[in-house]
């Protein structure tokens, strides 16, 4: 038991040799294939350095919403994922999700909207400075992680799309290609991955568009290349690898909540007194740790969001 | 062959070798731990390595007896109450992972998740059923028992692996394939042995002929 430790802030593991090995290999691949095959493979062989896993990224800031805990390695946090479109085991993704092509890559900003617009990662990255925001990240499973990610509020986005009268949710959805996703089809679950926040959730300045973590633009089977985070709700509600941004009128459904209403609700706030069916949601075992620790309301972000459920059953509304 | 593999199946080191067979998965396990190679989550990787080799193992003390009729080979017999034991073994370290890195030793918190939550019931159940077959497993409990109520009683294990199988179904969240092929090999073993019950000739009741 000896092999438990503290992890701390030291611990984020320098960039990692493996995402690089396999960029390289890839774009020796992808290089020779555009030899032969001329200028559309060429495209995808020298794609804009931008959007690639791993490209360092120019944070402006800290945000002042980060934690000062202790952050999780690098290796925990792209070892351990839960992105079923790359396999339902958590070390699947980080083997399977290295070819996935995030480039070219477009985010279409749809729906009750007075100006849509398909942005292109580009695009997105000069939206607005980026910032760095250390965020508790709690998964309904029962486990958590401490991650620095990067990104802007998603509010940015929505101001410029400016919503109508009428938009009263956000609905979000993945890039879906089952060719490149074979895992996908054993997985159980419907895709592509669909998920929804109110508007005011998704115009709270906690409500986290992100492009990157540790520094860098995001690794495959972390959702590159853009990605929600919405800390004070269950992980699978920080949908990945995001192709279309649309303002609805009606309650948009989930993957999850569609799969199992009794299990998944809409809402999915980190919530320790509301228990999943089949287990406890009063603990949650940190990365890292041995012993469990106790989870807290709103996964310990109350103070930014508890405003938005006034009046609410949070029982009835899980 | 046939008489090569009947001598070392009854000689000595025929236990020996399935002793040692059996305690690879924990010599792995401990390797693994040893190069801090138990993924992001290593109680949890313990968690799930213990039980699914409680289910590999219950599944294999079940296959004992359709082997050795449908093989042919009686002798098998001399490693079914090691292998259920070792079944034991790895269901006690499974509820350990529970007790202690889960619940912290907190009986009372642990007595109200077994009993509010169906996954951790049937599991629960399924640990607690094969205590007293552990307990009985002696050539001294058979004959106190009688053949007839321990073999009764030692059927408990069907329930057992029943509760292995839906503990585990329920834990998954919606990749249910794993659950799914256990399930079926139970059914498999299960079927086997309904099947040879009723194609056995029952010992007619004897009916004397009024003389």
């Amino acid at each position: 038991m000896g092999k438990f430790r503290e992890l701390t802030q030291t611990d984020i593991t320098p960039k990692s040799v493996y995402f690089n090995r396999r960029q390289i290999l890839r774009a020796m691949g992808f290089a020779g294939a555009a030899f032969v095959g001329g200028k559309v493979i060429s495209h995808f062989a020298f794609p804009p350095a931008t959007v690639q896993a791993g490209t360092k990224l120019n944070v402006a800031s800290r945000s002042s919403f980060s934690t000062t805990e202790p952050v999780n390695s690098f290796q925990d946090v792209t070892h351990y994922n839960n992105f079923y479109e790359f396999g339902t085991d958590k070390s699947d993704p980080s083997k399977n999700a290295q070819k996935f092509r995030t480039s070219p890559w477009t985010v279409s900003v749809e729906g009750e909207v007075k100006n849509k617009t398909k942005y292109s990662m580009d695009d997105i990255l000069k939206l607005a400075p980026l910032e760095e925001r250390i965020y508790r990240h709690r998964c309904v499973e029962g486990w958590s992680i401490v991650v620095p990610w990067i990104g802007y509020s998603l509010n940015t986005i929505l101001k410029l799309a400016e919503p109508t009268e009428k938009a009263k949710f956000v609905a979000f959805e993945s890039y879906y290609d089952p060719g490149q996703m074979p895992w996908a089809a054993s997985s159980g679950i419907v895709l592509p991955y669909i998920e929804g926040l109110r508007l005011d959730e998704a115009m709270n300045p906690l409500t986290l568009l992100c492009v990157g973590m540790y520094g860098e633009s995001l690794p495959n089977q972390d959702g590159a290349p853009v990605r929600m985070v919405i800390p004070w709700k269950y992980g699978f509600k920080s949908i990945k690898s995001i192709v279309k941004i649309r303002c609805v009128k009606g309650m948009p459904s989930s993957t999850w909540n569609i799969y199992a209403p009794n299990e998944y609700g809409f809402y999915s706030n980190v919530n320790p007194n509301v228990d999943h069916p089949r287990w406890s949601q009063a603990t949650e075992r940190r990365l890292g740790d041995f012993l469990k620790r106790k989870t807290l309301m709103f996964n310990g972000y109350g103070d930014q969001v508890a405003s938005l459920y006034t009046g609410m059953d949070l029982k009835k509304n899980y | 062959m046939r008489e090569f593999l009947r001598q070392f199946l009854l000689s000595r080191w025929s236990k020996v070798a399935v002793f040692v067979l059996c305690l690879t998965p924990l010599a792995w396990l401990v390797w693994r731990a040893y190069h801090s190679n138990l993924t992001a989550n290593p109680v949890e990787c313990i968690q799930h390595f213990t039980g699914d080799w409680t289910l590999r193992f219950l599944l294999l003390t079940l296959s004992v007896t359709p082997l050795r009729k449908l093989l042919n080979i009686p002798d098998l017999i001399r490693f079914r109450r090691m292998l259920g034991l070792f079944a034991f073994f790895y269901v006690c370290l499974h509820f350990l992972t529970y007790l202690w890195p889960d619940q912290n030793f907190d009986l009372t918190g642990m007595w109200k998740d077994v009993a509010k939550r169906p996954f951790i019931t049937v599991g629960f159940l399924g640990f607690v059923l094969l205590i007293p077959l552990a307990l009985t497993s002696t050539k001294g409990w058979i004959r106190r028992l009688g053949g007839k109520r321990w073999q009764a009683l030692h059927r408990l294990i069907y329930v057992s692996a029943l509760c292995g199988v839906v503990h585990y179904y329920w834990l998954v969240k919606s990749d249910h394939r794993l659950p799914l092929l256990y399930g079926a090999i139970l059914a498999a073993l299960l079927l086997y042995r309904l099947v040879t019950s009723l194609l056995k000739p029952r010992p007619a009741i004897a009916v004397y002929p009024a003389s």
